[in-house]
């Protein structure tokens, strides 16, 4: 299954989304949240996106979602064609997308796909 | 330039950003998180730490030990742009022990490139590119005319000066100041103000 990281300024907005995506897809989807800095402040930790990548990589890659500017500019550093790769897209809908994706057993290029889409679908 | 040059670099640097870190956060505050002065400061003490802790045996080593540092340190957007021009201007050093300042011009133009590589930033966007270029562009021409290694750097670290001041009439189009739009218009951009004192600390670095 494609893994998914979710980069965020914030710990707490990280692990949210995380367990929302997770909910949200109803099966056992790796999704790993990476937020906030290594002394929990607002900021992006390059270690602990390294460590979540790790954690949900089971092979199949991994997409990274980030909020905004230092979380993608740590994602890009991180990024790996082909099996690391980033998704620009909004932060809940297109982890939640994403999420679905990977728990239908989608590969990574679907898995960003889905996340794409995100950005289109209408809410009302 | 060998080694020490660049540790003494890095030392001077540690210092200009401790010494200009309220001045760099009051910038951020005007346009920005507030916080760029407390990362830099942060980044860079982690800096001095790492380089006291295990001294690298080439300037391409200082740099690389210094541009991997800031990236796990500073926490902001400046981590891994100034992370990514340490490294790239450490590699493009390769191993060699004593550095011409025609390899340190295009070790700093290599430093430009991973900053606009990573952050897509064009000169005129209100980021540390204005400051940069125009020092990468002052210190390749001064190196060409056949100045001395301190004139050259002298030209460099006046560009980037000249450089961050020229930001304050812009508009921001990257980073977290391009969300205020006009509003951004009437302040020096901080990350251009840290990159004119890096290269100040380059020049101090070349006169002792």
């Amino acid at each position: 299954m494609v893994g998914i990281v979710l980069i965020s300024h914030s710990d707490g907005l990280a692990s949210e989304a995380a367990e929302l995506a997770r909910g949200i897809c109803g099966v056992d989807v790796p999704v790993a949240a990476a937020g906030g800095t290594d002394d929990g402040g607002i900021g992006t930790s390059v270690d602990k996106v390294a460590a979540a990548i790790e954690k949900v990589d089971q092979g199949d890659g991994v997409l990274l979602i980030p909020d905004l500017g230092s979380s993608v500019l740590t994602a890009r550093l991180l990024e790996s064609p082909g099996s690391v790769v980033i998704a620009d897209v909004p932060f809940v809908e297109g982890a939640v997308s994403a999420a679905v994706a990977a728990g239908c057993g989608a590969p990574l290029d679907g898995v960003l796909a889905a996340a794409e889409e995100a950005r289109t679908i209408r809410k009302m | 330039m060998d080694t020490r040059f660049f540790t003494t670099w890095m030392e001077e640097a540690t210092a200009a950003v401790r010494a200009g870190r309220d001045h760099l956060t009051r910038l951020d505050a005007a346009i920005g998180d507030a916080d760029h002065g407390t990362n830099l400061d942060r980044g860079f003490t982690a800096v001095a730490e790492a380089l006291a802790a295990r001294p690298p045996v080439t300037p391409g080593g200082v740099l690389v030990l210094a541009g991997s540092t800031l990236i796990r340190k500073v926490g902001g957007a400046s981590g891994p742009l100034y992370g990514i021009a340490f490294r790239e201007m450490g590699k493009s050093l390769g191993e060699a022990t004593e550095v011409s300042a025609a390899e340190l011009a295009a070790a700093l133009e290599a430093g430009l490139a991973g900053i606009r590589r990573l952050g897509g930033a064009e000169e005129g966007d209100k980021t540390m590119v204005d400051a940069l270029a125009p020092a990468v562009r002052a210190l390749a021409l001064a190196v060409q005319e056949g100045g001395t290694p301190e004139d050259a750097l002298e030209a460099a670290a006046a560009a980037a000066e000249e450089g961050a001041k020229a930001t304050i009439p812009l508009q921001a189009r990257k980073g977290r100041a391009s969300y205020l739009g006009p509003r951004s218009i009437g302040h020096e951009d901080p990350g251009a103000a840290s990159t004119a004192l890096l290269l100040a600390a380059l020049r101090t670095a070349a006169s002792r």
